[in-house]
């Protein structure tokens, strides 16, 4: 069974301008472990489809399940639990608080599942580690670079080990080195289990991935698989 | 989120906008304040009541000699009191309602017992002292009829008297002197603690009437058994007004005043005392009550703008809290709780202006100064309330928020 299945998903606009059909009847279904690059032109609807498969969003037509759950039929809480424990969300403009340091930008999910101090304290020190953060655990959002940012912001949507990781854009706001720095972390993320769908512009990254799907007016033009969905297992040499 | 949690992050939303909290807490500040000056300057007045009326005893009226409309100063040195014990006496036969009728002449005096001594007043009183001012003794006893008819040199002493005198040691039988006479100690008066106005009441010794008249307090009293004043206890407050007037009818015929001659003597109701202090303590509470609701409708209200300021600052940190997980009920609990830790806090320092309004008010006014453990507790839940009250429309604009449009925002 597939982590992602979608059926005819779309996702349509009624503006007083007119229809805007930015997802239009779009199924894929993505594997466990895999690493997806989405691409495609601006205004292809690739956001769309990473908010609808985050949750984030509701589709206004067609079916989305996630993990087996039929997202369809929850409602805002139960939206915002399958969020909590199912999605890491990467955004491009970070979307740290200001005001709280790296450690507790990090804790800010494990708030919502519950978790006792002490255990949030713990798994954030340890996905901040992860990200190679460890020593700026207390530094707030303006003490950091972009890309150490960017790195707090991965442990915080890695920190309640979700089934799944998106990134829209993740390196848009980044300098080069500082990107092929951040995706090198995806990688090794992947490599060590996550399931990653990444929007990006950047045809190299595109091809370090496992899969590629080409968005082109709200559908998918492409979908290309460049490497078996568990590299490791099946193909350690081909994935080098 | 855990109480804890949303409290912790309220409280560091608020110190991020330090200054524009402290403005938006103002009104909740003066409204909170005002209803502590109003519950401790109600409470201030009815204590003073209260105290009054322990000190003196209750439906008490008090007759005096000369007219005070025509100013104390009648009554000066030299001059003899207009008012005799068959006074009292004939108010105690023939007044409705009277329960006792208590003459007295008071002065100062030295008492002294072995090495000490102690300057106090000295009363010179009868039987009906100890029922009209609903005093008794603590040790020992009270005059006996006999004593008072006589004259006895016997002597009871007040605790603050019996205490600087003797000490831990037994006063009952001892020997004092006042003027030379050698009293003996028979009892030792029950503490009345300080009166209303801040008087020590139980600086104090009391000797039988004419004792006092002929031995110690003066050579004018004893000429003509008149007396100082005289306490008279009514059996009910209702019987105080009509009493004061027959009593006046009854001075005045046997003083043989008649037609539009003055009264030589006059009459005043000690419950009228207390009763203007609680009707201007009353009229403060209302005015107070006034500016509370008003206040507190506009600190709400400004609350209320301040977070609807705050969650359209905070929209896109709203949206990245659901985008992790946050429910809408927990982004809703979240700014209730800011919204109320806000007004809570400005209820604080309320509390703390109010107690030090309440405590100015008492000074001036004289009465102790009352701010209760209720009135804090009704001070923090009205401010609490508010909080709620007002910061939940915002709240729930906040909840309502879609996580999407909420992070596009900037
Ligand atoms: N909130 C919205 N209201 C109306 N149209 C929208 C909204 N969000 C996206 N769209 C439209 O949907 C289409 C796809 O947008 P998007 O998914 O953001 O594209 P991409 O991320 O590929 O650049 C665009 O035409 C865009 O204008
Ligand atoms: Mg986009």
């Amino acid at each position: 069974m597939a982590l992602i299945e979608t059926r005819d998903l779309s996702r349509i606009y009624d503006l007083d301008a007119g229809r805007v059909v930015a997802l239009d009847s779009v199924s894929l279904d993505i594997d466990q472990g895999d690493f997806v690059a989405v691409m495609g032109p601006s205004g292809s609807g690739k956001s769309t489809f990473m908010n609808l498969i985050g949750c984030l969003d509701r589709p206004t037509g067609g079916q989305y399940r996630l993990a087996g759950t039929a997202v369809e039929s929850l409602d805002a809480a139960g939206l915002a639990r399958l969020r909590n424990r199912e999605i890491g969300f990467v955004f491009q403009q970070f979307n740290l608080l200001p005001r709280v340091d790296a450690l507790g930008n990090v804790e800010l999910p494990m708030i919502y599942a519950g978790f006792d101090r002490r255990t949030r304290r713990e798994r954030a020190l340890q996905a901040l580690g992860r990200v190679g953060l460890a020593d700026r655990a207390h530094h707030r959002p303006m003490q950091l670079s972009g890309g150490q940012q960017q790195r707090v912001a991965i442990a915080r949507a890695l920190v309640n080990s979700p089934s799944l990781l998106l990134a829209d854009e993740p390196t848009g706001a980044l300098d080069s080195r500082t990107a092929n720095e951040i995706m090198a972390l995806f990688q090794e993320l992947n490599r060590e289990g996550v399931t990653i769908v990444l929007v990006t512009h950047d045809a190299e990254v595109g091809r370090h991935a496992h899969r590629l799907v080409r968005f082109r007016d709200g559908r998918v033009m492409e979908d290309h698989r460049q490497t078996p969905v568990d590299a490791r297992d099946l193909a350690p040499e081909a994935a080098e | 989120m855990r109480w804890m949690e949303a409290i912790r992050s309220a409280f560091s939303a608020i110190m991020a906008n330090a200054l524009r909290s402290l403005l938006t807490m103002l009104g909740i500040v003066i409204g909170v304040a005002a209803v502590i000056a109003m519950v401790a300057i109600g409470s201030g007045a009815r204590n003073l009541v209260d105290s009054q009326i322990r000190s003196l005893g209750a439906n008490l009226a008090i007759v005096t000699p000369g007219n005070v409309t025509q100013g104390g100063a009648r009554l000066g040195a030299g001059a003899a009191s207009s008012l005799t014990d068959e006074d009292a006496r004939a108010i105690r036969r023939e007044i409705d309602g009277v329960v006792a009728a208590a003459p007295f002449v008071q002065g100062g005096a030295q008492v002294v017992a072995g090495g000490s001594n102690w300057g106090t007043r000295i009363y010179g009183i009868d039987l009906d002292w100890f029922s009209a001012r609903e005093w008794d003794v603590a040790t020992g006893r009270t005059f006996d009829p006999e004593e008072v008819r006589r004259g006895d040199i016997v002597i009871l002493l007040g605790q603050t008297v019996a205490r600087n005198l003797f000490g831990e040691d037994e006063p009952i039988d001892q020997i004092v002197r006042v003027r030379n006479v050698p009293f003996r100690v028979i009892g030792v008066m029950a503490p009345k603690g300080q009166s209303a106005f801040g008087q020590d009441q139980d600086d104090v010794v009391f000797v039988p009437l004419d004792t006092g008249r002929r031995r110690v307090i003066g050579r004018n009293y004893a000429k003509d058994r008149s007396v100082g004043s005289i306490f008279v206890k009514f059996a009910n407050e209702s019987d105080i007004e009509p009493g004061i007037e027959t009593m006046t009818a009854l001075l005045r015929q046997r003083h043989r005043i008649i037609g539009e001659q003055e009264d030589d003597f006059s009459i005043r109701n000690l419950t009228e005392i207390a009763n203007t202090a609680t009707a201007s303590a009353n009229t403060l509470s209302m005015l107070l009550a006034a500016v509370a609701a008003v206040s507190l409708l506009v600190g709400g209200i400004g609350i209320m703008n301040i977070m609807l300021v705050s969650v359209t600052e905070r929209t896109r940190e709203i949206g990245l809290r659901l985008a992790v997980g946050a429910r809408p009920r927990d982004i809703l609990s979240q700014f209730l709780i800011e919204a109320t830790t806000l007004s809570t806090i400005g209820g604080a320092l309320g509390i703390a202006l109010g107690a030090g309004a309440a405590y100015l008010v008492a000074q001036l006014a004289g009465w102790p100064s009352l701010v209760s453990t209720n009135a804090i507790l009704m001070a923090v839940g009205f401010s609490a309330l508010v909080g709620i009250f007002f910061g939940f429309y915002p709240a729930q604009r906040a909840a309502k928020l879609d996580p999407i449009e909420a992070l596009r925002r900037e």
